[in-house]
């Protein structure tokens, strides 16, 4: 386990937050079986890390995530991603925990992503970024566990792809995680999850703006593509019930159809809104590069296919939850998970919560949600004497 | 938790429970824990581990835990019992016993715990069989279809019996596979089962005479709480 002094990265401070600047004699070891370097990593916190630094909590992004979790974003201005469950007197209590969220690699908030300058050429690297994995960004995060001087951490929590991030850090460091608590959540990624990714990424590179990654220099942003794939994205992450409950049919502000390709419809002009308003603060390549990361992950790949074998010894403390109307991420996902803790003989709990609020339930304000991480975080503050 | 429900619960509706007794838990307050409870927690070994299948609000799994010091574990098909599980601190899965215990491997517990929960599940005999796979031990407690109030209910009202402690009637209960002492006690000898310990209850939480013979048990014993054991040594099987 690399220690602080050999994480040397220089510390910073922008618009972004704060970032580490990891020199070119401090690599990441990419997967893709290449080093990045010199790379950044940005990040928030929140707390007070306490003197003995077992009171951290690492958070995980989702997909469109970053490191704002409990405070605004300086380019969107709206306030933090999880207000529901990280701040004072939440779950994740910022006045009794040290609260951790670094943008993934990969991504567009900071952290080293395809919009970041290639030292070799000066230019945005574009395509000429390696492949990103979700193993990746959990190195790159341990990296900042590692600067932050903390051995191990109380607790690694996220959702979605966050979700995956977490299962890693509970395989890849299981001596180094507490307790973790995955939430809507899978081993692998779907043939059916990959498809969809797959139509996003399409809808990017068909975009003439797109330049084949280098649109920056040509001026230009595939924000036509970008605006489709998130539009296509947005359907998984709600259900068929929600998506009736809250549009129906119903016509957005008229009384008849157009007879026309306008969004007549509610649920057209709320997804042609998601989609504008993601242009502005997400990157295409980026886009493309997370995406790809969720699609490789398996967290058994390294463990012959075997799940068990994956989570084998572990004494962290796991805590799954699940929403019954997720359909990309369904409860069967966390099911299987759990079965293979349970045969590891891991100390495992697990909560299916009966929603029809689909996949993105776990960013919303779920009551049972609040209750059941609130509860496991206690007991485990309790054994780990917090 | 279908039958017996703690007395003292604020969430859960009360039924009628006559079976229960004041203890004093490790936090200092004094609380009603059933009978059936106190029995169960004296025949597990401390630092055992123990899976309590339908384990409700968790409080035999909290019980367990606190005076046995056993690695606790459970698994609750409703998310309310769950939630208080969790809440508790308790590793516990939402899951369904009919279901979920196949998934478990053989031998990975000490103890298998179903407490009042037999009569509820869809196949109780596939159900006491993956007990006695994954643990070294299962012990079951049930109420006793064969008491002399139910008897007699049936012989002269010519309904289905309803009583204090079996509250339901017969279009609602979740009770779908009910049984008499004899019964459970023919089951274990048809799966190959060594019934370690057996021990039954009046109605006033009372133990029924431990050397009458069995169809006195039968006839007094409202509830009935087992110990059974695989009568081929698993040794065989993997840890």
């Amino acid at each position: 386990m690399a220690d602080i002094s050999i994480s040397k990265g220089i510390d910073s401070a922008n618009v972004l937050g704060s970032s580490i600047q990891f020199t070119e004699d401090e690599p990441l070891r990419l997967d893709a079986g290449v080093d990045l370097a010199p790379w950044v990593l940005a990040y928030q916190t929140y707390g007070e890390l306490n003197h003995d630094k077992s009171n951290a909590i690492l958070i995980c992004h989702a997909l469109t995530g970053d490191q704002f979790v409990a405070s605004s974003n300086p380019i969107t201005g709206k306030p933090g991603w999880w207000p529901e469950m990280v701040g004072p007197g939440k779950p994740i209590d910022t006045s009794k925990y040290f609260v951790i969220c670094s943008n993934v690699v990969g991504g567009c908030m900071g952290t080293t992503g395809p919009a970041s300058l290639n030292p070799k050429t000066a230019k945005p690297y574009g395509l000429e970024l390696p492949i990103i994995t979700i193993r990746d960004m959990v190195r790159a995060q341990a990296k900042l566990v590692d600067h932050l001087g903390i051995d191990q951490l109380f607790c690694v929590a996220g959702g979605s792809m966050g979700g995956m991030q977490v299962l890693q850090w509970a395989v890849s460091f299981p001596e180094r995680v507490f307790s973790c608590i995955p939430i809507a959540a899978a081993a692998k990624h779907s043939s059916q999850n990959i498809a969809f990714h797959e139509v996003g990424r399409q809808a990017i590179m068909a975009d003439p703006d797109w330049k084949a990654g280098r649109y920056f220099e040509a001026g230009l942003q595939p924000t036509k593509g970008l605006s489709v794939a998130r539009m296509a994205a947005h359907i998984t992450y709600m259900s068929d019930e929600a998506l009736q409950r809250k549009f129906g049919r119903k016509l957005q502000e008229r009384s008849a159809p157009t007879f026309s390709f306008d969004a007549d419809f509610q649920i057209e002009s709320y997804l042609r809104h998601q989609g504008s308003t993601f242009v502005e603060r997400f990157d295409a390549n980026s886009y493309l590069y997370v995406t790809r990361a969720m699609d490789y992950f398996d967290l058994a790949d390294d463990f012959e296919g075997s799940l068990v074998r994956a989570f084998a010894g572990t004494t962290t403390r796991f805590c799954l939850v699940s929403f019954s109307s997720d359909w990309l991420f369904p409860p069967s996902n966390s099911r299987t998970i759990v079965h293979a803790l349970n045969a590891a003989g891991a100390s495992v709990s697990y909560v299916e919560i009966e929603t029809d609020k689909g996949h993105d339930a776990f960013l919303l304000d779920v009551p049972e949600l609040i209750v059941t991480t609130q509860g496991f975080l206690n007991a485990a503050a309790h054994a780990r004497g917090l | 938790m279908p039958l017996l429900m703690r007395v003292d619960s604020k969430h859960e509706p009360t039924k009628v429970d006559t079976m229960t007794t004041k203890t004093e838990t490790s936090s200092g307050a004094h609380s009603k824990t059933r009978v059936d409870f106190l029995l169960i927690a004296d025949m597990v070994e401390p630092q055992a581990r123990v899976l309590d299948v339908g384990c409700g609000d968790g409080q035999l799994l909290k019980l367990l835990a606190e005076t046995r010091n056993v690695d606790a574990r459970g698994m609750e098909l409703s998310q309310k019992g769950v939630n208080a599980c969790v809440a508790k601190g308790l590793s516990v899965i939402q899951g369904d016993a009919d279901v979920d215990l196949a998934d478990y491997p053989d031998q990975c517990f000490d103890f298998v715990i179903l407490s009042q929960t037999l009569q509820a599940t869809r196949r109780p005999k596939e159900v006491v069989e993956h007990m006695l796979r994954i643990g070294r031990k299962a012990i079951v407690s049930f109420p006793n279809f064969g008491h002399w109030r139910i008897r007699l209910q049936i012989a002269f009202s010519g309904r289905m019996p309803v009583t204090e402690n079996l509250s339901y009637a017969w279009y609602d209960t979740p009770n779908i596979h009910f049984c008499t002492i004899a019964d459970f006690a023919a089951l274990a000898e048809e799966i190959d089962a060594n019934i370690i310990r057996a021990i039954t209850l009046d109605r006033f939480g009372n133990r029924v005479g431990v050397n009458a013979p069995w169809w006195l048990w039968n006839l007094f014993g409202e509830q009935a709480v087992f110990v059974l054991e695989k009568r081929t040594a698993s040794k065989t099987l993997q840890p």
